[in-house]
């Protein structure tokens, strides 16, 4: 911001400066439970639907009502979505924590404020704007025991008019939010004209924030990385889902039996699905190894405390080689942690999860679109490599709205993998679960129910030979676990490729996964125009790391990764991973305060380390 | 020898002989209860008639669990993790529910270490047997005690047992598991009929099976050995099954016999020791399990059950064709539905 010493009380300031257009973050400050996500969602959509590129980021508590929640909107012009470090624009609603929200803005910035909590006094170089909410909602909402939810679509028709939004834009996105309620959307109608109608007559424009239609948005969706995930299974051909409710994996579940009651009863009437809600972690993951035995495509979604219940399983899916696809919507540990903040701090974990030598597959979206596609690449790896595999999401994936082209529709056929059909078995001399037949490593299975007399195989956790018998032999169980070594090779050749987003041969590198993609791509552009910096970038999109990973690093001569974790465990794993040479090069950024990450950060680390 | 004719060898209804039936060699001691057990799940399946290729065999950890390796190697088997066979059995039944599903437990396996998932499998009332062969010890790890031991029941060692047991049968009933026996290992007749009437119900079936542990808990002072269940055995009927593939030939008095019909037409007979025990009065049931233990009895016999309640797959509307093997057009819905999806998102 170019405004230092400026001070601004509410008047007629705004006009020395040059209009901010389709360029700032809005910050909305609630206590939850209060109706106020349904007001922000509108805001957002509004500006979505004036063409503009927006992303919504929730901050909110572990809790059901009453604490304090914090919705931050971003328009960007450029398209960026990260979360934007700094606010301009702040909606304080929420007395208890409205002074500390006000004195973290950076000079310049906009407080509309609810007239009796006088936030005006508190500073003198922003744009203050007293709304007088208590008035403005009695007047058209006679039923007090609602003013409390419509006193939220007010603001959203004072900053409707403040940042110039089109009000038939925000009744379109009202009008949708409330479709299956008349008479709320009705109310909430009236509460937000009445916002902007007040504002209209009582305010003057003081600040240059400030919203202008564009064409960016035509055709793409608003949706949550979770419910992604959910139409992605189901189009995917799941067929038994299991869940322990946690926070913040249950609306993929959640959403997938509304999909799937939509979209998944046969002819018959009858559900061509199974979803079960297990009485623990290790019950859901256990149903979904039996399912996954039994020939079923079957998922489980979790977070961090349930994926430390499912260790022990894990591993006898690994050791058995049973698919089943598991859903991390990683949350910030250890232990119960911040369960609604988010992290990537499972990384390392899963890729070894549980006891003794063992190695998991991972896939790693970055935006709801990937939710979509990888939910069905998992299922075709797991059943192709017979083993789990789990999905590493985030809280800011998972539950924050973004905006997406619409999701493709899956043209590929299942790969249902390496399945011997009684008609098979006929035609085999014989059949050895765990023999490397085709050098892949990967053996052949049948299914139970396969009705020959050698379909059967035992399956088991204990140490067993190439025909799954048990055995304690030294040769049995080294050959084994060299077999299974082999097939993460394979796995190695199968996992999504990384997306090389820039390798133009820069001396920098930078390699980042998941959600934090999208602020790296926004420092690429820092650094290009704020330090004339030009680096490469690399985003992973799997584990195990595959050829492309090892050559971007081989290529330059320091490589940033970022990881939102405080041990840079994906820089671990690929310290185990890349030649010796190659470790030296390796740089840590990381973000772990619960915040999704936003490109400012990397920027100033990237900075601060090369001595710039 | 030619000349003579070589008798056939006995077959089943579908044709198999009870060699079909077998499976390894068994590794665990001799004279061990679960031993004699599988020797009545290969009869009672063989009698039955039930092609070992659509069964499923459960287990966890522990001896019991290590015994599924000993009978009906035709048929695919699962053995898992400790306490956490209920789990694996559900997933592989909504998998394929046209499977028959056979989970054997032991007392550590399910009262201890895998009570979670005990009670809540009886809750399901999943289709499927679940045997626990009930010793009272823990045998793999040298015989400590298990959560089934009986109070003052005493080890080798002279340890006596302080703790009440955990009585899984009157556990089944309260949760909802719709066929609960207790049986023991030395009662051949009883429970193979027992076996026989599971195989034609469809509905968790939990039978809890005292099974002597001969090398840890076979001593004086145990209320889990030979002679003491010998000398405590309290049958509550006398039990015969008569499937629905056979005419019901037995003679049987209307007053003192409970005929029940079983879900796959098969019959199963209870003539009463005791005067008025109604095995389908759930109330009853649990009080006639808690004055069995007041009494120092082992009570046998069919002690709970219900063929009305729906099972889990009923509950949840779910096709009857394996879920495994849908083919794709059942499993994907088609391109409209994701265009009418994406319409909704924007």
């Amino acid at each position: 911001m170019a405004t230092t010493e400026f001070a601004v009380h509410g008047a007629d300031q705004g006009a020395g400066r040059e209009p901010v257009v389709n360029d700032f973050s809005i910050q909305v400050a609630t206590v939850n439970g209060s109706g106020s996500q349904s007001a922000n969602t509108v805001l957002l959509r509004t500006i979505f639907q004036m063409g503009v590129p927006v992303s919504g980021k929730n901050m909110f508590p572990s809790n059901i009502a009453g604490l304090p929640t914090w919705y931050t909107i971003r328009a960007s012009k450029k398209g960026y979505i990260a979360r934007k470090k700094e606010i301009d624009f702040l909606v304080a609603m929420n007395p208890e924590t409205a002074k500390e929200d006000v004195m973290s803005l950076e000079a310049g910035a906009v407080a509309l404020y609810d007239e009796p909590l006088k936030l005006n006094e508190l500073r003198s170089d922003l744009t203050f704007y007293a709304v007088p909410y208590d008035k403005i909602t009695a007047a058209v909402c006679p039923e007090s025991k609602l003013r409390k939810l419509v006193k939220n679509m007010v603001y959203v028709g004072v900053v409707a008019k403040l940042l110039n939004l089109d009000m038939a834009e925000v009744e379109k996105a009202l009008r949708k939010q409330f479709a299956k309620k008349l008479k709320a959307a009705e109310l909430n109608w009236n509460a937000a004209k009445a916002g902007y109608d007040w504002a209209e007559s009582s305010l003057t424009k003081a600040d240059p924030f400030t919203i202008e239609r564009m064409n960016e948005t035509s055709g793409m969706i608003i949706i949550d990385g979770n419910s992604a995930a959910a139409l992605g299974s189901m189009f995917a051909g799941v067929t038994v889902v299991t869940w322990y409710p946690i926070t913040p994996s249950s609306s993929l579940v959640e959403s997938l039996i509304e999909y799937m009651k939509q979209h998944r009863i046969g002819p018959d009437g009858k559900a061509t699905f199974a979803i079960v809600q297990a009485e623990d972690e290790l019950a859901a993951i256990g149903m979904v190894l039996g399912a996954g035995w039994a020939g079923a495509r079957s998922m489980t979604a979790t977070a961090g405390p349930g994926i430390s219940l499912m260790a022990e399983f894990a591993g006898l899916g690994y050791y058995v080689e049973i698919p089943g696809v598991i859903w991390d919507i990683q949350r910030v540990g250890p232990s119960t942690g911040l369960p609604t903040r988010t992290s990537q701090g499972d990384i390392s974990f899963v890729a070894r999860l549980s006891h003794g030598d063992t190695r998991h597959p991972m896939l790693i979206p970055c935006d709801p679109s990937e939710c979509f596609s990888m939910a069905g690449d998992a299922f075709d790896l797991s059943e192709q490599l017979q083993t789990p595999v789990f999905v590493m999401s985030d809280l800011d994936l998972g539950m924050n709205n973004w905006m997406s082209e619409p999701f493709q529709y899956p043209e590929k056929p299942q790969n249902r993998g390496k399945v011997l059909t009684a008609e098979d078995l006929e035609k085999l001399a014989a059949f050895a679960r765990y023999k490397d037949v085709d050098g892949d490593a990967v053996g052949y299975r049948t299914l139970p129910g396969t009705d020959h007399p050698a379909a059967a195989w035992f399956a088991r956790g204990s140490g067993h030979n190439e025909k799954s018998q048990y055995s304690e032999r030294p040769d049995d169980y080294a050959n084994n676990m060299d077999r299974l070594a082999r097939k993460f090779d394979t796995a190695r050749r199968l996992v999504p490729r990384p997306e090389i987003v820039r390798n133009e041969g820069n001396e920098i590198g930078m390699i980042a996964y998941g959600t934090s993609h999208h602020a790296a791509i926004e420092t690429l552009d820092q650094l290009e125009t704020e330090y004339g910096v030009k680096i490469d970038y690399l985003r992973l999109r799997a584990y195990p790391f595959t050829r492309e990973t090892h050559e971007f690093l081989a290529k330059h001569k320091r490589v940033y990764i970022i990881d939102q974790n405080r041990d840079g465990q994906m820089l671990e794993l690929l310290k185990l991973d890349i030649a010796v040479p190659d470790i030296g090069k390796l740089r840590s950024m990381r973000h772990y305060n619960g915040l999704p990450i936003d490109a400012r950060s990397i920027t100033d680390e990237i900075i601060s380390q090369e001595g710039k | 020898m030619a000349t003579t004719a070589t008798p056939q060898p006995k077959t089943n209804r579908i044709g198999l002989t009870v060699l079909d039936y077998r499976g390894g060699k068994t590794t665990l001691c001799a004279g061990c209860g679960h031993n004699a057990i599988s020797e009545r799940i290969i009869d009672a399946f063989y009698e039955m008639g039930i092609a070992p290729e659509r069964v499923v065999k459960m287990s966890g950890i522990g001896c019991s669990s290590k015994s599924p390796a000993y009978f009906m190697g035709r048929s695919h088997s699962f053995n898992a993790v400790h306490g956490r066979m209920p789990s694996v059995t559900t997933g592989a039944v909504l998998a394929n529910s046209t499977v028959v599903a056979l989970g054997v437990s032991g007392d550590g396996d399910t009262a201890s270490i895998g009570i979670g998932q005990f009670v809540h499998l009886m809750r399901r009332n999943l289709p499927m047997i679940y045997i626990i062969e009930d010793n009272g010890v823990y045998g793999l790890t040298k015989g400590q005690f298990s959560a089934t031991a009986d109070l003052g029941s005493k080890l080798k060692t002279g340890v006596i047992n302080d703790l009440p047991p955990i009585d899984t049968c009157a556990l089944a009933i309260m949760l909802g598991a719709t066929f609960v026996g207790r049986s023991f290992s030395g009662d051949k007749k009883q429970l193979h009929t027992m076996l026989k009437a599971a195989l034609a119900h469809r509905g968790t079936v939990m039978l809890d099976v005292i099974s002597p542990c001969t090398t840890f808990n076979d001593h004086e002072g145990s209320t889990k050995s030979y002679k003491f269940v010998k000398d405590h055995e309290e049958p509550l009927h006398d039990l015969n099954f008569v499937p629905h593939f056979n005419e019901i030939d037995i003679d049987y008095d209307e007053g003192t016999t409970f005929n029940v019909t079983m879900h796959d037409g098969s019959t199963l007979l209870l003539r009463k020791l005791e005067d008025d025990y109604d095995p389908t009065n759930k109330a009853e049931a649990i009080k006639r399990i808690m004055q069995s233990h007041e009494a120092d009895e082992v009570l046998t016999g069919v002690l709970y059950l219900n063929t009305t309640a729906p099972n889990f797959l009923d509950m949840i509307n779910m096709t009857d064709r394996p879920l495994a093997t849908l083919p794709e057009s059942a499993t994907r819905p088609s391109r409209e539905a994701l265009e009418e999806c994406m319409e909704e998102l924007r």
